[in-house]
Order: C-alpha cells, then sequence, then structure tokens
C-alpha cells in the first residue's frame, strides 16, 4: 500500500473509497432521497427482476442520481412483472409494470429525472399499512 | 472491486461476539456463496450497535430492516427469505413492547428515534478492521487539515470553543488541558489516552475501541500535534481482548498508509502510538495512578499538583484523556466548534455515551444529547422498567456517584445537573432499580467494590470504608442501633474530605445520596428492623396466619432446621430466631397460609 503523502492524497482516496460506504449512508436518510423498489418475489424474479434491478442501480450510479434501490416482495401485481415502486422526495410512490431494462430507462430519464410520467402506471388499489 | 448491491451488517461487539454474531457472519456468507451471490451482498462485521438487549443483532442495508435474537441458523432463511425473495423475516423482527407490533426499520424504533452519535458515529456502520472504510468516512482529514491549514494554537482554540469536557468523569474542559500542556516546557512530552474503564457493568469505552478504533488514533494525532508531542501511549485494561485485537490492527493499517508514524501529511510531524496493558485494577484510571502504573511502579496515586499537564510520564509533561473525549475530537474539527457548542446544555455541550443496564427493558449502549431527561432516557428509550414495575432509582456515576429518585426523572442530564443533586456523571454507567431493591443493600454493594478496589495508600480510604461498610452490613443484618445512622454520615464526611484521590473522596457518595433519597429506608432498617424492598435476607420474618393454617405438618415435615411446631389439625407458628429463611415452607403450603414480612 502506498503512503498517503498529502491531503490531497487522502481526500482523493477518500472519494474513491466512498463508493463502498454510500449505499450504508443513503439508507440513513431514504426520505430525501428517490427511493426505488423492485418487486422480487418467485414472479418478479422469473420475468427479469433482477436484471432490471441490477440496471437500475448501475444507471441511476452512472447517472449520479442520488436513489436508493431496494427489493420487496410480491406487490400483487404478477400479471405485470416486473414491477418497481418509485417514490420521489416528498411525493407519493408510484408504481410501474412490465419494467424491462427499455423501460427502466425511459423512466429514469423522463419521470425520475424530470418529473414527468410514462405509459405503464399502474393504479394505487390499495393501502399499505405504513401509510396509515 | 465487487459492486454490492446490498450490506448485511452484523454486530461483532463483545456482547454479540459472546452470542455467536461469528458464527451468524459465516453462515450468512456460505448461504450468500451458494445462492451465488457472494458479489451482490457484502456482509460487514462492524461494533456495538448499542441494542445488546435483543443481541445478536443484523441489520440489512439499504432498506434497513433490524432482526434481533439473531441465531447462526437463521442465516440461511435471511439469505433466502430477505435477500433472494425480498420478504421480511417476521419471526426475528423488533416487537414494540408497547404495541406489540413488528417494527422492521430501525430508525422508528424508540431506541433510537432519541439518540445522537457523535462519539459513537462509525459504530455499528464500518467495519472497524479496515481503515478504508473509515477513511471513506472522512477519517484523518480532520488530521490532515489542521496539519496542512492550522497552528497548533489554532486547532487548540477550536477544542476550547466547542466547549468539550472530559468524558472520564471529570468534566474538565479538554482544550484548557491541551492548552496547559502546550504551555508546559519540555524536550519530551506525551498523550496519553485512558481505555482502564473501571466502572462496575460500564463498556462505553469498549465498544468505541472495538468499533472504532481510528477515530481514537487520529484524535491523538490531532492532541500530539497540538501539544508538541510525539508519542501516544494507550493503556487498556488486558481483560478486554478484542479492542486490543482492533486497536493493533488500526496502529498497522495506519503505519502502512503513513498515517501513524514519521513525516505524517508530509509535513515533517512525527507521532506514534504504542499499547500499554493494565491489570484492571479501577485505582488505576485515575490519572496519577495509570501514569505510574505504567511506568512500572505499584498503582497508586500521588497528590497533585504537579498535574500530569506539568509532569506526568516519566516526569514529562503529559496530556491524559479517556476514549470517548478522543472520539468527539475528529468529528469537531470536522463540523466545527459552533456545531458541536449547538448540541447539549450551555455548560455542557455535546453528547454522552450511557450503558444503561439494570431493571430496564432495553439494556444497551446509548449516546443522547447532554440535557436530555433521565425520564427520556429510562422510559422512552430504555423501554420503562422490567415487567411492569415501579421505578425507584437510578444510579449515575458508578461507585463515585449517588441514586437519584423519581423526584429527578426530569433532570436534564448534564455534568453541573448531575452534580447539584447528589450523584455525578461518572464515566457513563447508569443502572436503573426497582421497587425490589433495597438501597442500603445498593450502597453496600458499592462499597464492597470500593473496599476490594481501594489501593490502601491513605488511612481514610483504606480503613474508613472497611468502617462504613461494616456498619451497612450491621444494619442489613437488621442490627443496627439509632447512632449508627449519624456515625455513617459523619465518617462518610470524613472520607470524603481527607482521602488522597478521586476514589476515596467520591466513595462515600452511594452511601450518603442514599441516606439523602431514601431516609425512611434506612429508619425501617434501624428502629423496625425491616426492610420495606424485602431483599435484606435477614430482615424477613416467614409468619403463619394461623386463619388460614389447618395443621396439615406438611410445612413442619419440610422445615430443614425444625423451626416449625405445632399439634396436627392446629395452626402451626415458626420461630424466627431458628427459621434460615430458606422457603422450602412456603414452596409447600397449600392454603397460602405462609408469608414474609
Ligand atoms: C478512582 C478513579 C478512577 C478513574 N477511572 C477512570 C477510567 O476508568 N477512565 C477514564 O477515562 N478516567 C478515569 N478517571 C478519571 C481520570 O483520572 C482522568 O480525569 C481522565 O482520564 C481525564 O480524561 P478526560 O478529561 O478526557 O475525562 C478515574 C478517576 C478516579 C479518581
Ligand atoms: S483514596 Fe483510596 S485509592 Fe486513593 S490513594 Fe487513598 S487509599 Fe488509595
Amino acid at each position: 500500500m502506498s503512503k498517503v503523502k498529502n491531503l490531497q492524497d487522502l481526500k482523493k482516496m477518500r472519494d474513491d473509497l466512498k463508493g463502498k460506504i454510500t449505499l450504508r449512508e443513503k439508507s440513513d436518510h431514504p426520505d430525501s432521497l428517490v427511493q426505488i423498489k423492485v418487486s422480487m418475489a418467485t414472479c418478479g424474479i422469473a420475468s427479469g427482476a433482477r436484471d432490471t434491478m441490477n440496471y437500475m442501480v448501475d444507471e441511476l450510479e452512472s447517472q449520479a442520481v442520488d436513489a436508493v434501490v431496494t427489493q420487496t416482495g410480491c406487490m400483487g401485481y404478477c400479471y405485470a412483472e416486473p414491477t418497481i415502486e418509485v417514490t420521489l422526495p416528498g411525493e407519493k410512490p408510484v408504481v410501474f409494470g412490465q419494467v424491462d431494462t427499455k423501460k427502466a430507462s425511459e423512466i429514469i430519464e423522463k419521470y425520475i429525472k424530470n418529473g414527468e410520467l410514462v405509459d405503464g402506471i399502474i393504479p394505487d388499489s390499495y393501502e399499505t399499512i405504513d401509510k396509515k | 472491486m465487487a459492486k454490492y448491491k446490498n450490506h448485511i451488517l452484523v454486530c461483532g461487539g463483545t456482547g454479540c461476539r459472546a452470542s455467536e454474531s461469528e458464527a451468524i457472519a459465516s453462515n450468512l456468507n456460505a448461504s450468500l456463496s451458494e445462492n451465488n451471490l457472494q458479489d451482490d451482498v457484502q456482509v460487514v462485521r462492524t461494533g456495538c450497535f448499542g441494542f445488546c438487549e435483543k443481541g445478536p443483532v443484523v441489520k440489512m442495508v439499504p432498506d434497513n430492516t433490524f432482526y434481533v435474537h439473531v441465531a447462526p441458523d437463521d442465516a440461511e432463511d435471511i439469505v433466502l427469505e430477505h435477500v433472494i425473495k425480498g420478504r421480511k423475516v417476521e419471526r426475528l423482527l423488533y416487537v414494540d413492547p408497547e404495541t406489540k407490533e413488528h417494527v422492521s426499520d430501525s430508525r422508528h424504533m424508540d431506541f433510537y428515534k432519541k439518540q445522537l452519535r457523535i462519539a459513537l458515529r462509525n459504530c455499528g456502520f464500518i467495519n472497524p478492521e479496515n481503515i478504508d472504510e473509515y477513511i471513506a468516512r472522512d477519517g484523518y482529514s480532520a488530521l490532515g487539515t489542521i496539519m496542512e491549514e492550522m497552528t497548533p494554537e489554532a486547532a487548540i482554540n477550536v477544542v476550547k470553543d466547542s466547549g468539550l469536557r472530559g468524558r472520564g468523569g471529570g468534566g474538565f474542559p479538554s482544550g484548557l488541558k491541551w492548552e496547559l500542556t502546550r504551555k508546559s516546557e519540555a524536550d519530551q512530552k506525551y498523550v496519553v489516552c485512558n481505555a482502564d474503564e473501571g466502572d462496575p457493568g460500564a463498556f462505553m469505552d469498549r465498544s468505541i475501541l472495538e468499533g472504532d478504533p481510528h477515530s481514537v488514533l487520529e484524535a491523538m494525532a490531532i492532541c500530539g500535534y497540538c501539544i508538541g508531542a510525539d508519542r501516544g501511549l494507550i493503556y487498556i485494561r488486558a481483560e478486554y481482548p478484542l479492542a486490543i485485537k482492533r486497536l493493533k490492527i488500526a496502529i498497522e493499517q495506519a503505519r502502512d498508509y503513513g498515517l501513524l508514524g514519521n513525516d505524517i501529511f508530509g509535513t515533517g510531524f512525527n507521532f506514534d502510538v504504542e499499547i500499554r496493558y493494565g491489570a484492571g485494577a479501577f485505582v488505576c484510571g485515575e490519572e496519577t495512578a495509570l501514569i505510574h502504573s505504567m511506568e512500572g511502579l505499584r498503582g497508586e496515586p500521588t497528590v497533585k499538583p504537579p498535574f500530569p499537564a506539568q509532569s506526568g510520564y516519566k516526569e514529562k509533561p503529559t496530556n491524559v484523556n479517556n476514549v470517548e473525549t478522543f472520539a468527539n475530537i475528529p468529528a469537531i474539527f470536522l463540523k466545527g466548534a459552533d456545531w458541536f457548542k449547538k448540541i447539549g446544555t450551555e455548560k455542557s455541550p455535546g453528547t454522552k455515551v450511557f450503558a444503561l443496564a439494570g431493571k430496564v427493558n432495553n439494556v444497551g449502549l446509548i449516546e443522547v444529547p447532554m440535557g436530555t431527561t433521565l425520564r427520556e432516557v429510562i422510559f422512552d428509550i430504555g423501554g420503562g422498567i422490567k415487567g411492569g414495575k415501579k421505578f425507584k432509582a437510578v444510579q449515575t456515576g458508578g461507585p463515585s456517584g449517588g441514586c437519584l429518585t423519581e423526584d429527578h426523572l426530569d433532570l436534564a442530564i448534564d455534568y453541573d445537573g448531575l452534580l447539584a443533586s447528589g450523584s455525578m456523571m461518572g464515566s457513563g454507567g447508569m443502572i436503573v432499580m426497582d421497587e425490589d431493591d433495597c438501597m442500603v443493600s445498593v450502597a453496600k454493594f458499592y462499597l464492597d467494590f470500593t473496599v476490594e478496589e481501594s489501593c490502601g495508600k491513605c488511612t481514610p480510604c483504606r480503613v474508613g470504608n472497611k468502617r462504613l461498610h461494616e456498619m451497612l452490613d450491621k444494619i442489613t443484618l437488621g442490627q443496627g442501633e439509632e447512632g449508627d445512622l449519624t456515625r455513617l454520615r459523619n465518617l462518610a464526611n470524613v472520607i470524603k474530605d481527607t482521602a488522597l484521590c478521586g476514589l476515596g473522596q467520591t466513595s462515600p457518595n452511594p452511601v450518603l445520596s442514599t441516606m439523602d433519597n431514601f431516609p425512611e429506608e434506612y429508619q425501617s432498617h434501624v428502629k423496625e428492623s425491616k426492610c420495606p424492598a424485602g431483599q435484606c435476607r435477614a430482615l424477613m420474618q416467614y409468619v403463619i396466619n394461623s386463619k388460614l393454617c389447618v395443621g396439615c405438618t406438611l410445612c413442619s415435615r419440610v422445615c430443614p432446621v425444625d423451626a416449625i411446631s405445632g399439634e396436627k389439625k392446629l395452626p402451626h407458628v415458626i420461630d424466627s430466631s431458628v427459621c434460615i429463611k430458606c422457603g422450602a415452607c412456603i414452596e409447600k403450603c397449600k392454603f397460602g397460609a405462609i408469608s414474609i414480612q
């Protein structure tokens, strides 16, 4: 391991290492970030949810969008898998269906970055316990 | 480097390791590899999460799910259910004691809601054996910034402005101590970290060293730069093997990176740290005794002045600070003295870590802003008294502190408030007691400890505490006399005034504070030979209610000392001068006729 020669060196190191723990830092204040839940039950995984999730994680990071991507259980829209739920800071959650990587890219570009809705929204049909 | 999408944080503090957190981590890894997820999910062993009551604990990131009482066998379920299917493992979730509902997100748990973590900022967050994770959290950048941009005097002023006071018990202003040591002229100076932590039941410092050792090393180097010292010594008790191991790893890593050693940050400043081991004597936490112990002499205190800042280790100026004090330092420089000063109370800025123990639902390690009330700590964070019993007292400050009562529950915790009410901050032990605890016995318990730990150098402490203990013993045996209470108080005050070091000067505090706050309890022991809490065995009376007793003779047959007599079919009686209070009769009586008074 090379030595840290000066403060500049240390700062560069820190910036390179930050990625190792950003996931943990973000989870401490998710309300100020874009939160994305990918439905990863059997049905979701069978229809490619894992690819969608990986794609979103990589894409959001490379575009430097502050977001946390988590997985959740079956949302009940098995007909529309893979489904994802996106919550922009201060907004109500919106669920999108049939999100393959192409759709994911559209959601990132239009909804997450610009707040424009895109096709494929699944209407909210129930209240979850934590909303009450 | 693999890019992980999830992290699983497994508590690696001493408490959780004792309950198999190592096995949990390795089972998690095994299960992840089995499912080919080793590149997606990283298992991280961290320092203490603080929620020891529910250990071992596991936290899932980024969704913040908090699993409690996890066993090694649960690892597979966590991977199969949570990681793969995204379903929470319900049976491992924390249940809110009030609402009886599962709480999955640690941010919504009462235990964490009122806490603010500065000294513990990295505990339970980073892997303490990996310097990279510390650096990623701005580690060592306070040191770098100070060395490149500030004079030692300017840096000392930041510590002074922050108002930080020593967390080792005394509450002495840290910036002032640094300034005094800087002003002492000498060819060699030392920075000492006091990691002796001798209070029974306290484990704040251990957890910091186990969870975030680099923060202490960084702060020691900052202190060295400020006071003009190139050597640091950490005095730690040999009973803390895990903390020692993690410190050693941290020192090695910091040396490899050039953050300890010669020419740090290319500024020509040299600083290195060594570990010194203590044998675990309470008195060796006192700074002069500690210094003598490090010099290879007997661990006995000497009169101050001279203070260590003038003449300490090897008669050179030495700055002694506590582990938690040091852990605050990098945060103060990163965020500024003004930020720190806004937290806590005016005279005691910042936070304090407490080891919460005794009869509360959530025992564990907590960090709260100064000024938080005892009620918030005990009832909100601590979750109230175990088993729905009634709160009676809370002991702070360990063997040097006192017992506070219900009347003090709304007291804002800080150095001066606690002192004014007859206790003290101490290093952060906090023991909660309920209606079943006898206050005379509590005082006796702490004196047991001080009598054992007195170094014997001065008479008031060596002989005086022994006499105090004998008097308390007499009282708990029901042999106390009227005059004993006055004698107890007089002797306690004499010891306070005349003992040589802090140990003896504070050892009567548990006696005096219980006498002040629970006078009726001492009275009933002495005058009526009764222990209201029903804890002093010698004062318990087993009696048979003649109305309920049918004379079945069962009790007289089980009594091992033949204390029970009576005719068949007629009420029996217990001779309390013979009775040894073993309780055998109560267990056997089918009619509920026997009770304790
Ligand atoms: C009997 C006795 C025991 C002590 N034990 C400790 C201890 O375990 N840890 C500690 O940091 N300070 C302990 N102290 C306080 C130290 O003497 C000293 O004040 C402290 O380490 C200074 O650091 P601070 O200003 O950062 O608190 C003890 C004092 C006395 C009188
Ligand atoms: S007060 Fe007690 S511990 Fe301190 S020097 Fe005297 S005998 Fe030793």
